[in-house]
């Protein structure tokens, strides 16, 4: 019998070619999500075939409100729609009490379709239209103001419909960190927000119930949080001083890290990434300290979104081909391009083989189907040999990916979650022709050619 | 080809190569270690590619595809000229 075939590989060795978590990366295997097998999953659904893990969602958001609440009781968390609006995604965070955070007259509908009532959704974004104000205020949301224009604007909607909506003001500020997301909302430092707050108090049209700040996201640093906190809760107290309106609530929004690894960083997100202890400690320290919070015990809203589901989600892709490049490293065609993964362009995401393999790795780049130069799913990534039909997993893969991903030139995949009990259930099927065509229309004209 | 360098080295079925000209050293796996000593022998590509293929299950299209790319990174690693 002959042998089991590697393809040939030789690497020069040099000195003090260890990196700090040791010489080799080695490339593990993985066969199964959840104790479902790689193989069943594709014979099923086919191949590319995203999957989310309903475990893995639940078990971070529990998570997430034990650690919170250890350090500030009294919050509630409002899931960011933008991140992942499957309707089965949200409700899982609907069910676990979680309310809904939109940023778009879009999103809107979708938490309405699901049922939540509009107290419970945070009207959030920069973009909002007259007419979504007006659903929104008739329907009792919590509009988060971003803009001037769009207070004057929610004013008028308010006095015209005779209601007085229950309002918050988006705060920028300076964290620490950079980029500062100065875009959205008021200033805090130069007094902007004070102004606007004194402005819509005295305007009597709108009832001002807390504050908002978003100030970034993927934020390594968890610190950066407990100056956040720290001026909300300052701002709250001169608003209760100055304008004797007590808040009932501090939205931080969202921008917690996952434990995917940034393109341009070394060190892997597993090590680079605070935990959510480091978040929980840096806000529950600011709370704990402040005056108001002693008086008045505010709600503390958060809206996290990826550190919540990134790695809840895996991209199953299959090689379609591979070739040698002039570089000396190897190629890899997958079925799943950046259109269905997206977040290639700014993570260095994870390829695991769903195999073990004998020998050596190789450098290995991984490309999509698409035929552009940015298709790049994974540079440089030591990898064993891989055959034509083979399956790999790419992760995490559960955030911003399928609210995202193009629909460029291939069929979106379809999307399935694995359940607690371990079922595949089908959460939005493959796409197909009469998807991309529906709305299309071809004038009488062009019809015969 | 010009394999005179492949002459010269001392390797080990381990993996371990080592250059006594330039002082580098090199690792490479198993067929990596057979395809170099079969070029040092004098055996041209058709000849290796036989002789891997009679020691090893793999097709020839997919030998041939990593075949070639290993010769390529021979070359680039200065090992062998075309
Ligand atoms: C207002 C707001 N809240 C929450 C989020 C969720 O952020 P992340 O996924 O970084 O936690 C975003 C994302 O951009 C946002 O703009």
């Amino acid at each position: 019998m002959k042998k089991t075939y590697i393809a040939p590989n030789i690497e020069r060795n040099y000195a003090g070619n260890m990196n700090k978590y040791g010489a080799k990366s080695v490339v593990r295997h993985q066969d199964n999500i959840d104790g479902v097998p790689i193989k069943e999953i594709v014979e099923q659904f086919g191949s590319p075939v995203l999957v989310l893990s309903e475990s893995v969602i639940r078990r971070r958001y529990r998570r997430m409100q034990d650690v919170m609440q250890m350090h500030y009781p009294n919050i509630q968390q409002a899931w960011s729609y933008k991140t992942n609006y499957l309707g089965a995604v949200c409700n899982i965070y609907h069910q676990e009490g979680s309310i809904a955070e939109v940023v778009s007259g879009m999103e809107y509908d979708m938490a309405r379709r699901l049922g939540i009532p509009g107290k419970d959704i945070i009207f959030n974004g920069p973009g909002k239209r007259a007419e979504d104000l007006q659903k929104a205020v008739k329907e009792g949301a919590r509009i988060h103001i971003d803009h001037l224009d769009e207070l004057y604007l929610l004013e008028k909607v308010a006095r015209e419909l005779k209601i007085i909506p229950n309002v918050a003001i988006r705060v920028n500020m300076d964290t620490g960190i950079s980029p500062q997301w100065s875009r959205f909302g008021f200033n805090y430092e130069n007094g902007e927000a004070l102004r606007a707050i004194q402005r819509l108090v005295s305007g009597k049209a709108m009832k001002l119930s807390g504050l908002h700040t978003h100030i970034g996201t993927f934020i390594l640093d968890a610190q950066a949080y407990y100056y956040a906190a720290k001026a909300l809760l300052d701002l709250a107290q001169k608003v209760k001083d100055e304008l004797h309106v007590v808040l009932d609530y501090i939205d931080l929004g969202g921008g917690f890290a996952s434990q995917n690894t940034l393109l341009g960083s070394y060190t892997p997100g597993e090590f680079a990434s605070p935990s959510i202890d480091h978040y929980a400690q840096a806000i529950g320290d600011a709370f704990n300290e402040s005056q108001f919070v002693r008086d008045h015990d505010p709600q503390l809203v958060l809206e996290t979104g990826r550190a919540l589901i990134d790695e809840a989600g895996t991209m199953i892709s299959s090689v379609i081909g591979k070739k040698n490049l002039p570089t000396g490293e190897r190629a890899i065609i997958l079925d799943a391009g950046v259109n269905t993964m997206i977040t290639a362009w700014w993570y260095k995401l994870k390829v695991t083989p769903t195999r073990p393999f004998p020998g050596a790795y190789q450098n290995t780049v991984f490309y999509g189907p698409l035929c552009m130069n940015i298709d790049v799913v994974r540079n440089a990534v030591p990898f064993p040999d891989l055959y034509t039909g083979e399956t790999v997993l790419i992760s995490p893969a559960g955030a911003y990916n399928n609210t995202q991903w193009m629909q460029f030139i291939e069929y979106r995949p379809p999307v399935v979650l694995i359940t607690e009990t371990g079922k595949l259930e089908l959460l939005r099927a493959r796409e197909e022709l009469s998807d991309i065509i529906e709305r299309e229309f071809i004038p009488e004209h062009l019809r015969n050619i | 080809m010009n394999v005179n360098k492949l002459q010269n080295l001392a390797m080990n079925d381990n993996g371990f190569i080592f250059d006594p000209n330039t002082g580098y050293s090199y690792t490479a796996n198993e067929t990596g270690i057979l395809i170099l000593r079969k070029l040092a022998s004098g055996l041209d590509k058709d000849g290796v590619r036989t002789a891997v293929r009679e020691i090893y299950e793999v097709s020839e299209d997919n030998f041939n595809s990593d075949f070639e790319h290993y010769m390529l990174m021979l070359e680039s690693l200065d090992m062998i000229e075309f």
